[in-house]
């Protein structure tokens, strides 16, 4: 089998940034010992992951963490769980840390709550190097600190040589809903405007090129965020926001689709107003794959009612993470659960849900 | 990017269009051959776009498609050995055989990789010498002679644990299979410019000259295959029937000749079964004699296996322009790109995944029987 450290593959980035605090002793790379729960995974968790995160009621080091509440706007939880299982580990403009923190943080925040506290559980390969780990922990620590939120309480467990893939990664959030907010994907309705925050298909691009055996020259960069302060932005507007997804896998075209599904309304895209880079068209030209079910991981999509679509879309605009918001189209009474695209020749067809990983085709 | 935007412009399109339509005073009935034209043109609505009279027949050059069931369960049989690194590209993984498909051997165990290129196929042979690593060189002419410069390069560096399931089809022999068929509706073919690009033209006069059919060199843009439709129409309104190149930007009309005498060296032309239609005379290529020691299906003597088609699928009529695909009783119940009964569901090329993925918004009236020709 291959090397486990080697997961990350020979582009590892420099962890010249990265010191451990106190050398973790006799052991460069993980053992069965550090899930234990003896000595050795006393010293992960101290010496890797508290500096990491930084975060009080972390470093109480209790069965769970008691948070308090009160004061914090709004009375329904949002309550969320996401795993983490890239390769590789750690890519042009992000890592697993980064995704596993905006991940959950999007899930809150695509409900309309504001993130405030996650889990982080860490499956790790035996073998994996220790500054490996430290280096996405410390990822996980600075995601978290841009988001706004606070990584609360954690687990590590370790799994045999050849049973992971280096390390694993799952996190869980709670945020509160803010009062008179009420965003579900099954709130769309004919005549809501759909606009998309920035620039589509970037993230699985990015990837892709870097991917085992696919590797080809691009500058293109994760556009893995945290999408919280951008939702702020939209619900300062209105609260009046009837649904909000992050397209992640699938990309937007699986997205609407369950929109399209869960409400019973139809959508219809104008292909041309996409906003698709062209070192991403060009890669799916040439990979045979659809820009619309390529991943994001920092983009969302709004429906909103026409009366407030233009203020949300300056509002998002003026946001650093909607600067390239545009409005890409409309929900309608016309076939139901159907998405449907006009193409860039005035002709018409149907956007449809991915089938399953997207399969590079042949010629 | 250059020569990406360019073929995709609306107002050149509309000009090639008002051509057209300005052009046809009667009902014509062409093909394109490549499943990548057909995969463009209803990706991108052209059909739509097009007189009412002019109607597009999709031809077989999906090389998923058209790879026979027989040798989809060879690549089952392969790919389920414990020594067996089996390498393919992605498409092919979801192409179901008699008994599953390449993804439910890689869930039950079996080493699959999708790889995108044979030379990384090769690569891991030479990086697992005590595995045997199998590449499933499938396709046209376009995607021969990589396989055949892979096989010659296993050779070149003495890389024995390798070898290639080979079932590459050409283009020609097909062309005619389709104008001696009984019943034949086409009067003119978009010829798939990729082939051409490695082929030349050269096959193709004499099959526009017996068959009395105009024969189009198109290429994959909108604009290249609204050109090439163009070019049709103006040669079945003249009387014509010529070859013309209409993708002069990839094709030369000696083609590669460097691949044509790699594919030369390695394979020879042989009889082969396409999927859904049915053996055509030398419309293939197995590898030659003097590589056959690379040839898989020798090496793990799975020659022997024989298997029948779904009676219910009739993507071989598909496949031959007969009918269109929402024309079969089981497209889009029984038959969905999730439990594809035929190729033609599977892949992005296939007719039948085109039409269920672009084409359920408004399914086009179904066709009055007629024929032509």
């Amino acid at each position: 089998m291959a090397d486990p450290t080697s997961v990350g593959g020979s582009d590892l980035p420099s962890f010249e940034g990265w010191t451990c605090p106190l050398p973790l002793r006799d052991s460069p790379t993980i053992v069965m010992g550090h899930g234990g729960g003896g000595a050795l995974s006393s010293e992960l968790v101290e010496h890797v992951f508290l500096p990491s995160f930084r975060d009080e009621a972390l470093a109480r080091l209790g069965d769970s963490a008691v948070l308090d509440l009160a004061g914090l706007g709004g009375d329904r939880l949002a309550f969320t769980t996401d795993s983490f299982v890239v390769r590789p580990l750690f890519f042009p403009g992000g890592s697993i840390g980064e995704l596993a923190v905006n991940g959950t943080v999007n899930d809150l925040a695509m409900s309309g709550a504001r993130p405030l506290f996650l889990s982080t559980a860490f499956i790790l390969e035996e073998g994996t190097d220790v500054t490996v780990v430290g280096a996405v922990a410390e990822r996980v620590g600075a995601a978290a600190e841009r988001a706004g939120v606070r990584v609360v309480t954690g687990d590590t467990k370790v799994v045999e040589s050849g049973h992971g893939d280096g390390i694993y990664v799952n996190t869980a959030g709670i945020g509160l809903v803010p009062d008179g907010v009420d965003v579900r994907p099954d709130r769309a309705a004919p005549g809501d405007v759909v606009i998309v925050s920035g620039e589509i298909g970037v993230h699985g691009i990015a990837i892709m090129s870097v991917r085992e055996g696919l590797e080809f020259g691009t500058a293109l960069e994760s556009d893995c965020q945290p999408l919280n302060g951008l939702v702020d932005a939209i619900l300062g507007v209105t609260r009046d926001v009837h649904v909000l997804r992050d397209p992640t896998r699938g990309g937007v075209a699986a997205s609407l689709n369950e929109i399209a599904r869960a409400a019973r309304v139809g959508i219809e895209l104008d292909e041309r107003a996409l906003p698709i880079p062209d070192v991403v068209a060009n890669a799916c030209a040439f990979l045979g794959l659809d820009p619309l079910q390529v991943a994001n991981e920092g983009k969302l999509l709004a429906f909103v009612p026409p009366a407030h679509a233009e203020a949300v879309l300056a509002a998002m605009r003026a946001h650093p993470a909607g600067l390239g918001a545009s409005v890409i189209g409309r929900c309608v009474a016309d076939h139901p659960g159907l998405v449907a695209a006009t193409t860039g020749f005035g002709a018409s067809r149907v956007v449809d849900l991915p089938l399953g990983e997207q399969l590079p085709r042949i010629c | 990017m250059k020569y990406l935007d360019e073929f995709q412009d609306p107002a050149l399109a509309r000009r090639l269009l008002d051509d057209i339509h300005a052009t046809v005073t009667r009902p014509w009935a062409m093909m394109e051959v490549c499943g990548g034209q057909t995969h463009s043109i209803i990706r991108h609505g052209l059909d739509q776009l097009l007189p009412d009279g002019i109607e597009l027949i999709h031809g077989p050059g999906c090389p998923v498609c058209v790879t026979p069931l027989e040798v989809i369960d060879k690549a089952l049989e392969i790919a389920a050995r414990p020594e067996v690194i089996f390498c393919s590209f992605g498409d092919m993984l979801r192409v179901p055989g008699s008994d599953g498909d390449l993804f439910r051997v890689k869930s039950a165990g079996g080493d699959v990789r999708v790889v995108y290129s044979p030379l990384d196929a090769l690569t891991l042979a030479r990086d697992n010498p005590d595995r045997e690593v199998v590449f499933f060189g499938i396709g046209f002419e376009t995607t021969a002679p990589p396989n055949a410069m892979t096989v010659h390069q296993a050779r070149k560096l003495g890389i024995d644990n390798f070898s290639l399931l080979v079932s590459h089809v050409r283009v020609p022999p097909a062309i005619e299979a389709i104008m001696t068929a009984p019943v034949c509706r086409v009067q003119a073919f978009l010829a798939a410019g990729h082939v051409c690009t490695v082929m030349g033209t050269g096959e193709y006069p004499p099959l526009a000259e017996r068959f009395g059919v105009p024969i189009v060199v198109t290429g994959f843009e909108p604009l290249d295959i609204l050109e090439g439709i163009r070019r049709a129409v103006h040669q079945l309104e003249e009387g014509r029937h010529e070859v013309e190149n209409a993708y002069p930007r990839a094709v030369a009309a000696d083609g590669n000749p460097v691949a044509i005498r790699m594919l030369e060296d390695v394979f020879e032309v042989v009889d082969r079964s396409w999927r859904g239609i049915g053996m055509i005379p030398q419309s293939g290529w197995r590898l030659s004699e003097r590589y056959r020691e690379y040839d898989a299906e020798e090496r793990f003597r799975v020659a022997d296996i024989r298997t029948q088609e779904s009676s219910v699928c009739r993507s071989g009529e598909v496949l031959q322009g007969l009918i269109k695909p929402h024309e079969c009783a089981a497209f889009g119940t029984q038959c969905t790109p999730r439990n594809p009964l035929g190729a033609t569901m599977v892949s992005s090329e296939g007719a039948c995944a085109a039409y269920f993925l672009y084409r359920r918004l408004q399914p086009p009236p179904a066709r009055e029987a007629s024929t032509v020709g």
